[in-house]
This record gives structure tokens, C-alpha cells and sequence, in this order.
């Protein structure tokens, strides 16, 4: 057992909460002293919210005294600054969300409330969750816990930071083209990407609304699967969540792997994987097998038109999004505006950043006259030909296999300067949330510089056990998931 | 595909944000760059193909046409820039 609180993961906190052994208050302020300690280096949080964490645990506490808890009753969570949080302030990292404090709850920060979670914060993220690196965030770039001079990945590198390095027990954070699994994987964590509609989007900030969804960034599956146990459900304010019953994530994670079919999608092992990825992933496929796993090499063709299909479909949603930002109901407004055109320009131009008026740009471009067809309409039948390739996929296996990201975590400035780079580095995990799969990310391996290596398992739609359960009996053979950077 | 200023320009019109001629020549050479990579759809066959706009099939469910929230005013108007007597205030605009 652990002497420091702050490194148990969820369930073993759950457990000892649940007997006694461990106070929520004192856990919480355990966290709040780390966060004070170790949040200036890695910038994880944007905003604590200290006394509504305590007198959260408080009431966590008195519930548990009362045999009344559940497994999140007084467990640490911190938020991604997506999910608008009542009377809590709520950025999107974007200067335009500066001073927003919003009158409402997310479905899921009420859902997680109601269990008894307490929130420490919101967690720092690529502002409106445009970024793969955590760079253009307004409060300034996240540090990888594993090498301080790296990006976390994005864009919830906040909330994956904040799990690596023990600042809270387990986070949210949302996935449009990898937001989850890719800093997952840079960080060592595990993170996963529910079936689009699983989890209810209300209250969640909205980049591209056909791609967003929520989801548990956490040390195990097994606390992920703890997590989206009371995430995942039908949301009548959501038009788009699905009414399915939710299965019972944490009986089923002991499934196993055996006599189950792993595909083993060619396209993501072709060129541009770095060869310490490589290895970790076919050591990681060895261990699939000896775990009596099936492995059917398989082909995704579609996989590299993903990039170009998720970067007209994602920016044009995000520039019809992103439209209600004119400084008139809330948020930025600028200073002294001439006339109400000169008050949507300036505080658009001066509320937003680079890469997100870069997005708004591209975005309104394909969807301009002239061009809507070419762009648009042509990435919306390419998108339909690469679900086509993962249904096809699924009538012969249960699940996929591939690596989450080409490479490991890069250093802090490489790649800002360069769009399309930045761009091309999330080739293994928008492909997914064009279909609308869930997938998740775990840690395989690290490489000759200690950074960690991610493992994405993808499945079919509604499957979240499936990979959960996968995800398990390799964590339950190997430890990598549960090592922890030095800091 | 090359991006020319002037498209760069009606675009930022259209997309409400003032922009720098200095970022005029920025976002010309980045979005034709980005462009550029789009280009790469042309080469994959698509006729017949039905367009997706959605990951699931979604049907549109109506509720019942009743409030279910109200009396909100003040606490919206507290998140305005700028508000007076129950309004969002806004430059004028006719003179």
C-alpha cells in the first residue's frame, strides 16, 4: 500500500475510501498541496476551484460514513475547461472565455456531481480544443510530466498532465480527432473515446459537434471503465446521444482475451511510425497472442485520406460553432467598438487565437460558395468510404490494434510554426472519430528517452467492453500503466 | 490549390475578423499549403457515394412544446459584456 494518497489509482482509492482508511478531505487537500507544488512547472490546471473541492469531500465523506457512497463518492477529478461547471469559471483556454462563468451544468460534471466526485479544477487544454500539443492554450503550453522541455500532447494534455503526475485521480477530457488517446499516450496514461452519442455532448463547448465526445482519462481501464460507468446514458438534452442500455463496464472487464480476433490494421504500421513505437507495438502484439488473443492482419485503405477529410469537416463545423462568439450575450468584448461591425470583428480577432482563426478561416473557405462541393460534400462521402472500411473490418474481428500516435511526445515549439505537420501527427486516431468508434489508448513501453509509448485498441460501435476488457488483461500482464515520472 | 489574398480577405469578411495584411500573406500561404493536402480526395473515386454528415443514424426527437426552464433573465444578463433595463447593448446601429 502506498503511503501517499495522491498515487493510489481509482479503485484503490474507491476501496479505501469505502472502508474508512482514507478521508476525502484529507485526500483532497493532499492534492491541493501537490497541485501548489508541482502545478507552476507543468501548468495542468487553469483554474482550482479549493473550496468547493473541500466542502465537496465533506459531503463525500459524511456519505460514505453513512454506507451511502458509490465507487466515485469522494473521488479527486479534475475537469477538462470544456465542460461548462455552474458558478465555476469555464475558458475553453480562449481569451474569449476569459471572464465566462457559466449558469449552467454539463450533463456529465452533473452525472459525476451527483455520484459524489469532487471536482479540484479545470484542467488547461489547446484553446477550443484545436490543437494537438497543447501550444495554443491562452494560459500558455501544458509540460509533459515525463520531460518538462516536450508538449503533453493535446488537446486534453491538461487533464492527461494532471493524471501522470499525480494531481488528481482521474480526469475528464474530450476527443474531436484524438484529444484524448493522443495526449493519453504521450503522458503514459490510459484515455478513452466512447461511440459518439454514448456520452451526452450538454454543456460541453462545442468544436465540431459530428466528432466531439467526452471521456475518462485515468491510470487503468479498470478506472476508466469506473468513470464511463456513470459518464455513458441517454441525455434527452443531447439530440445526438444514443438511448441504448448501458452495460455494466466494470463486471465485464474480465472477459479476457482469449479466442477473441485482434485486427491488425497494415495502414498503421506502414511508413512514418518511429521504430521504438514499432518495437513496443510488436512486442505489445506478442503479448496479445501469449494472452490468447487471435491477431488478423487486415486492411483500413481509406486511412490516409482521413487527414485531409477530418481537416475540411472539423474547421467547417468549428466555424459554424464558433460563430456565436460576438461579444454581445457573453464572453470578450472588445474595447470601444465604433459600430456593431466593428464589435464583431475586433472582438473575434482579439478574443481569438492563431490556430483557432486558422480553423475559422479554413472552415468558412470550403464551406464559401464555389466551393462547398469540392471540399465539403466530397470529405462528407470519403468520410462515409472510411466507416465503410472499419464496418467491413469488424465482420472479421473483433477488435483493431494499432499504435495511438507515429512518434513520442515532441519537443515544446518543433512543430508550431507548421500547420500541416501538426496536422499529419494525428493520422492513427481521426480516422476514429470519423466513423464514430470508441477507442481507447494505453501505455505499451517507453522509449530510449523514457517517454512513454500509447497502444490504441478501437472497436465496434457501442463495444466500449470489448477494448475496456482487452485493455485490462494486458494491463493485468504487464505494469507499464503503472509507472510514474519523476518529479 | 493557391489561395490569392483577395480570397483570403472575402473570406475573413465572411467569417467576421479583422484582419492584418501582414496575416493576409500568412493565411494566404498556410491555407493554400492546407489546401493543398485536400487536393489528395480527388483521387479517391465517389460517385454514389451518400454523403455523412453523422456517425449514427440519428432521428430527430421533439420533446414537448412546454418550458422546462425560465425566469433566467438576470442570470444570463449577468454573463453580457454590456446590458441595461432587461437588454444586450450594442453600438448603435442606425443613425
Amino acid at each position: 500500500m502506498f503511503s501517499d494518497p495522491t498515487r493510489l489509482s481509482l479503485s484503490q482509492t474507491a476501496d479505501q475510501l469505502k472502508k474508512r482508511q482514507l478521508s476525502s478531505e484529507k485526500l483532497v487537500l493532499a492534492f491541493l498541496e501537490r497541485i501548489e507544488t508541482i502545478n507552476p512547472e507543468i501548468n495542468a490546471y487553469i483554474t482550482l476551484d479549493r473550496i468547493g473541492a473541500i466542502r465537496g469531500a465533506q459531503e463525500a465523506d459524511k456519505r460514505l460514513d453513512a454506507k451511502q457512497g458509490g465507487p466515485l463518492t469522494g473521488i479527486p477529478l479534475a475537469i477538462k475547461d470544456l465542460f461548462c461547471t455552474q458558478g465555476v469559471r469555464t475558458t475553453c483556454a480562449s481569451k474569449i472565455l476569459n471572464n465566462f462563468t457559466p449558469p449552467y451544468e454539463s450533463t456529465v460534471t452533473t452525472r459525476l456531481k451527483a455520484a459524489g466526485a469532487v471536482m479540484l479544477g479545470k484542467t488547461n487544454m489547446d484553446e477550443f480544443a484545436m490543437g494537438s500539443s497543447n501550444e495554443t492554450s491562452f494560459f500558455g503550453s501544458v509540460k509533459n510530466p515525463w520531460d518538462k522541455s516536450r508538449i503533453p500532447g493535446g488537446s486534453s494534455g491538461g487533464s492527461a498532465a494532471a493524471v501522470a503526475a499525480n494531481l488528481c485521480t482521474a480526469a475528464l477530457g474530450t476527443d474531436t480527432g484524438g484529444s484524448i488517446r493522443q495526449p493519453a499516450a504521450l503522458t503514459g496514461i490510459t484515455g478513452l473515446k466512447p461511440t459518439y452519442g454514448r456520452v451526452s455532448r450538454f454543456g460541453m463547448i462545442a468544436f465540431a459537434s459530428s466528432l466531439d465526445q467526452a471521456g475518462p482519462m485515468t491510470q487503468s481501464a479498470e478506472d476508466a471503465a469506473l468513470l464511463l460507468q456513470t459518464m455513458a446514458g441517454h441525455d434527452p438534452k443531447d439530440a445526438t446521444s444514443i438511448n441504448a442500455p448501458v452495460p455494466d463496464y466494470v463486471a465485464e472487464l474480465n472477459t479476457g482475451l482469449k479466442g477473441r480476433k485482434v485486427g491488425i490494421p497494415a495502414e498503421y504500421f506502414s511508413e512514418g511510425l518511429s521504430q521504438s513505437v514499432r518495437e513496443a507495438l510488436e512486442t505489445a502484439k506478442k503479448q496479445f497472442e501469449a494472452l490468447g488473443a487471435e491477431l488478423v492482419p487486415l486492411s483500413l485503405p481509406t486511412t490516409k485520406q482521413a487527414i485531409p477529410t477530418y481537416y475540411i469537416l472539423a474547421p467547417a463545423e468549428a466555424s459554424s460553432n464558433l460563430a456565436r462568439y460576438d461579444g454581445v450575450r457573453f464572453g470578450y468584448r472588445c474595447d470601444n467598438p465604433q459600430d456593431l461591425r466593428d464589435l464583431f470583428f475586433r472582438t473575434r480577432a482579439e478574443g481569438f487565437g492563431s490556430e483557432v482563426k486558422r480553423r475559422i478561416m479554413l472552415g468558412t473557405y470550403v464551406l464559401s460558395s464555389g466551393y462547398y462541393d469540392a471540399y465539403y460534400r466530397k470529405a462528407q462521402k470519403v468520410r462515409r468510404l472510411i466507416a465503410n472500411d472499419f464496418k467491413a473490418a469488424f465482420e472479421k474481428v473483433d477488435l483493431l490494434l494499432a499504435p495511438t500516435t507515429p512518434d513520442t511526445a515532441f519537443k515544446l515549439g518543433e512543430k508550431t510554426d507548421d500547420p500541416v505537420q501538426m496536422y499529419l501527427s494525428d493520422i492513427f486516431t481521426i480516422n476514429v472519430n470519423l466513423a464514430g468508434l470508441p477507442a481507447l489508448s494505453i501505455p505499451c513501453g517507453f522509449d530510449n528517452a523514457n517517454l512513454p509509448i500509447g497502444l490504441q485498441l478501437i472497436g465496434r460501435p457501442l463495444d466500449e467492453s470489448g477494448i475496456l476488457s482487452a485493455a485490462h488483461a494486458y494491463q493485468q500482464a504487464t505494469d507499464w500503466h503503472t509507472r510514474n515520472p519523476a518529479l | 490549390m493557391s489561395i490569392k489574398a483577395d480570397t483570403v480577405k472575402h473570406v475573413a469578411n465572411l467569417a467576421r475578423l479583422t484582419i492584418s495584411e501582414e496575416e493576409v500573406e500568412t493565411y494566404a500561404d498556410q491555407l493554400s499549403q492546407i489546401l493543398g493536402l485536400m487536393d489528395q480526395l480527388n483521387s479517391l473515386p465517389t460517385d454514389g457515394v451518400t454523403p455523412m454528415s453523422h456517425a449514427v443514424e440519428i432521428s430527430m426527437p421533439a420533446r414537448e412544446d412546454t418550458v422546462t426552464n425560465g425566469d433566467m433573465q438576470e442570470i444570463l444578463l449577468a454573463c453580457a459584456p454590456d446590458s441595461e433595463q432587461g437588454h444586450f447593448r450594442v453600438p448603435k446601429i442606425i443613425e
